[in-house]
């Protein structure tokens, strides 16, 4: 096989790859399945198309003309849509890195390392460009329909962005190799994909409160202030917004650049990435032990040991660490919120009380499949003499009490604005944090702590279930803090929501 | 009187899925004693392990650990016991001492004496260098040493090990199973499956040979044999008689 034909060889397995990881997280690795999925995604689809359309008609009935603002708002939804490019690209480029299933087929074939590394970066590209037009179509679309079909050159920008995000994640990705080492990579880049996600999204939420005193990123976008601020109709920082528009100079530009980019990158970069990989893929082989002398057993019964074990795993975990990030990062500007009116007369706590219980519900989630499902040592804990309740019970214990220890400081802020509001903001994520972990213990699956990603794919009813009973426990508990009744109805919609989750579930 | 019953009483025990797993399958074996469970793949071994330890429902049957009833009395039966299973599965973000302590804590060992038991553990299955490395960075060999280390913290009354010495180097085997003797001296028992014929003849004074989920023979060595028809004098050409898998083996290499 000549160079080219590997070349192409590895590029069809890199995809065909690509594509099974994709299908098994939709399908949670049931091929029987596939159907059920198939139709459900298409139905989902349809309904994303119709809520694309909602938004949109009002805005694109006579159509979209490059206008300040539509330029403004548009290029903060394009950065918007990079930077979250951005941090799947960093976490794809790390993991990429540490992946150590085939390297050293790779590395031992006689196959260039240099090209199939490339084959391998730009693989990560084009998956991140179909992952986010997938996102994006409905709009997409349902701006093509609405205001002609030039609107269609937005897939053409998405995918030259992703080659950007993917050449930018590699360079960073090297560069954290080559200044915190191997060993420490990893955690740094989740935490950095953590706050790349979500940073232009927050600082636009903070700019609304600081501004006009509330959470709608648009009333910044509108402002006359962004409007003076922006450069002028003829600058370069417009390229992207209008090719998107069907500027077709702008189109090309854009795609070369990035193109251009991304190639540069795969010349001076793809022979280092193999190095790297290999210096990844080492990491535990020379992992230094902790000097200095250990503290000495600590006396304990079998639930605190088991408490101990949860809580020593949950503070080591750096994917958990990065999410963790990104919740509390997504709390920034209700917090910010809260400390600009406090003292005032607005009800600032009906506002903050439904935000933190939805996320508190869903960080609830995720702790307890990790405490439940992954286990990676079960036949241990299973053998261990003490009754399955009590482990559980255990488990659960060490869950909720993380969640204490990270929600009190926010409730204890609260409680200076409201009692009331921040009582029922307690219940509420008690209560939500509870619902989180039963529908987990319902769902059990037997796993182990790295699956963690795949989590929400193994069971589409439990993820629905979570979500939803966060969804309705957080409504009752705006309602409750705004003193209404109409957190009754909400409270029943949870419960029938639990009901209906726990009859679904194979313990139902 | 649980100090005269047996380490290990299992009667009439039945497992299916598709097909039978575990098949009418009863077994005795007395305290003190290393004991060899063979059988060819899928014979059924590791499912009976699974069944003694609690991790498993059997269909039907009885077992009972040093007089415990395994299904009355879970709790109880597992605090005498200790299961190492053939994959070590210890937690990667925890070191070794680490490790060890929450396994004392889940048998409520006091602490003093479990940090004695530890370093002690740690020193004789030399894996000292790496106390208080996390274990995501130990090789296989040393894994399953800690996750052996583990299963002896607690001084267990009977031990039962799924292939223990897999992935272990010669001298990690040997300290293995140097472990193992010295515990079989002090009066605990020893079950362990293991494909390494050679180790369950040098190490285990009883043997017991399990096909299509049945106890086909079981013995000293000198009784397997005579059970086999005195088909051969060490235990590869025992077990190959007893099972049935030696002819295929004669035919193909006669063929080749």
């Amino acid at each position: 096989m000549n160079a080219t034909a590997t070349l192409s060889w590895f590029a069809r397995h890199e995809l065909t790859l690509a594509w099974r990881d994709w299908a098994q997280m939709m399908a949670g690795g049931r091929t029987k399945r596939e159907r059920a999925v198939t139709i459900g995604a298409l139905v989902f689809v349809a309904l994303l198309h119709w809520l694309a359309y909602a938004i949109l008609a009002p805005v694109l009935h006579a159509g979209a003309a490059a206008s300040k603002q539509a330029l403004v708002i548009l290029t903060a939804t394009l950065m918007m849509t990079f930077s979250m490019m951005m941090s799947q690209a960093i976490e794809q480029v790390t993991r990429a890195f540490y992946a150590r299933s085939d390297l050293d087929l790779i590395l031992s074939s006689p196959a260039s390392s240099k090209h199939l590394f490339s084959v391998r970066i730009a693989s990560i590209a084009i998956a991140g460009a179909m992952m986010s037009s997938l996102l994006a179509a409905p709009f997409i679309n349902t701006a093509a329909f609405l205001d002609g079909p030039h609107w269609l050159s937005a897939y053409t920008i998405i995918a030259a962005m992703s080659l950007i995000a993917t050449g930018a994640s590699v360079i960073g990705a090297i560069a954290l190799f080559k200044s915190v080492g191997p060993k420490r990579t990893r955690l740094i880049a989740q935490i950095i994909a953590a706050v790349v996600g979500a940073a232009l999204l927050i600082g636009l939420q903070v700019a609304a409160i600081m501004l006009y005193g509330n959470l709608s990123r648009f009333d910044v976008l509108t402002s006359s202030s962004i409007a003076a601020a922006a450069p002028n109709d003829a600058s370069l920082f417009w390229l992207p917004a209008r090719a998107v528009l069907g500027d077709a100079v702008a189109m090309i530009a854009i795609v070369v650049a990035g193109a251009g980019f991304l190639a540069a990158v795969i010349a001076h970069y793809a022979a280092q990435f193999g190095a790297h990989a290999v210096a990844a893929a080492s990491v535990s082989e020379f992992s230094d032990a902790k000097g200095g002398a250990r503290r000495p057993f600590r006396p304990m019964i079998a639930t605190q040991a088991l408490r101990a074990k949860e809580w020593a795993l949950l503070k080591r975990d750096p994917w958990l660490a990065s999410q963790t990030l990104m919740q509390i990062l997504y709390l920034v500007p209700p917090a910010l919120l809260l400390w600009r009116d406090m003292g005032s007369e607005t009800h600032v706590h009906v506002i903050l009380a439904p935000v933190l219980v939805m996320a508190f519900g869903q960080l609830a989630g995720g702790l307890a499949w990790l405490a439940t499902s992954g286990e990676d040592a079960p036949d241990l804990v299973a053998t261990a003499p003490l009754q399955r309740r009590a482990i559980t019970r255990a488990k659960n214990e060490a869950v909720l009490l993380a969640i204490s220890v990270v929600a009190a400081p926010l409730i204890l802020a609260l409680a200076f604005a409201s009692l009331w509001g921040a009582a029922a903001t307690a219940i509420g994520i008690a209560v939500a944090a509870t619902s989180a972990i039963a529908i987990q213990l319902w769902f059990r699956v037997a796993a182990t702590r790295n699956q963690f990603r795949r989590r929400q794919t193994a069971s589409k009813t439990s993820t629905f279930a979570e979500a939803f009973s966060s969804i309705f426990w957080a409504g009752a508990t705006g309602f409750a803090a705004a003193g209404s009744l109409f957190a009754l109805p909400f409270a029943v919609l949870a419960l029938v929501t639990l009901a209906i989750a726990y009859f679904i579930s194979p313990r139902g | 009187m649980r100090s005269a019953a047996p380490a290990l009483e299992i009667k009439n025990l039945r497992k299916t899925y598709a097909r039978p797993a575990v098949d009418d399958l009863s077994l005795r074996i007395e305290r003190g004693v290393f004991y060899a469970l063979l059988g060819p793949n899928g014979a059924g071994k590791t499912t009976t392990l699974r069944m003694v330890a609690g991790l498993l429902q059997p269909d039907a049957g009885e077992i009972s650990i040093c007089g415990i009833d395994v299904r009355r009395a879970a709790v109880e039966a597992k605090s005498v016991m200790a299961w190492v299973p053939d994959e070590p599965m210890i937690y990667d973000k925890l070191d070794p001492m680490e490790y060890l302590e929450f396994v004392a804590g889940l048998w409520a060992m006091d602490a003093k004496r479990a940090e004695v038991q530890a370093r002690a553990l740690i020193q004789i299955l030399g894996l000292e260098p790496h106390a208080n490395t996390r274990c995501q960075g130990l090789s296989k060999g040393m894994r399953q040493k800690v996750a052996l280390a583990g299963a002896l913290i607690h001084d267990p009354e009977l031990i039962i090990l799924d292939e223990p010495l897999t992935g272990l180097d010669a001298a990690s085997a040997r300290q293995v199973k140097e472990v193992l003797r010295q515990r079989v001296a002090n009066g605990t028992t020893v079950i362990m499956t293991t494909h390494i014929l050679e180790v369950a003849e040098r190490m285990a004074e009883r043997i017991g040979v399990i096909a299509h989920g049945r106890l086909i023979a079981e013995g000293t060595l000198s009784e397997l044999s005579a059970q086999a028809g005195h088909a051969g004098t060490n235990l590869e050409e025992i077990f190959l008689s007893l099972t049935g898998t030696g002819t295929a083996t004669a035919s193909t290499s006669a063929a080749a």
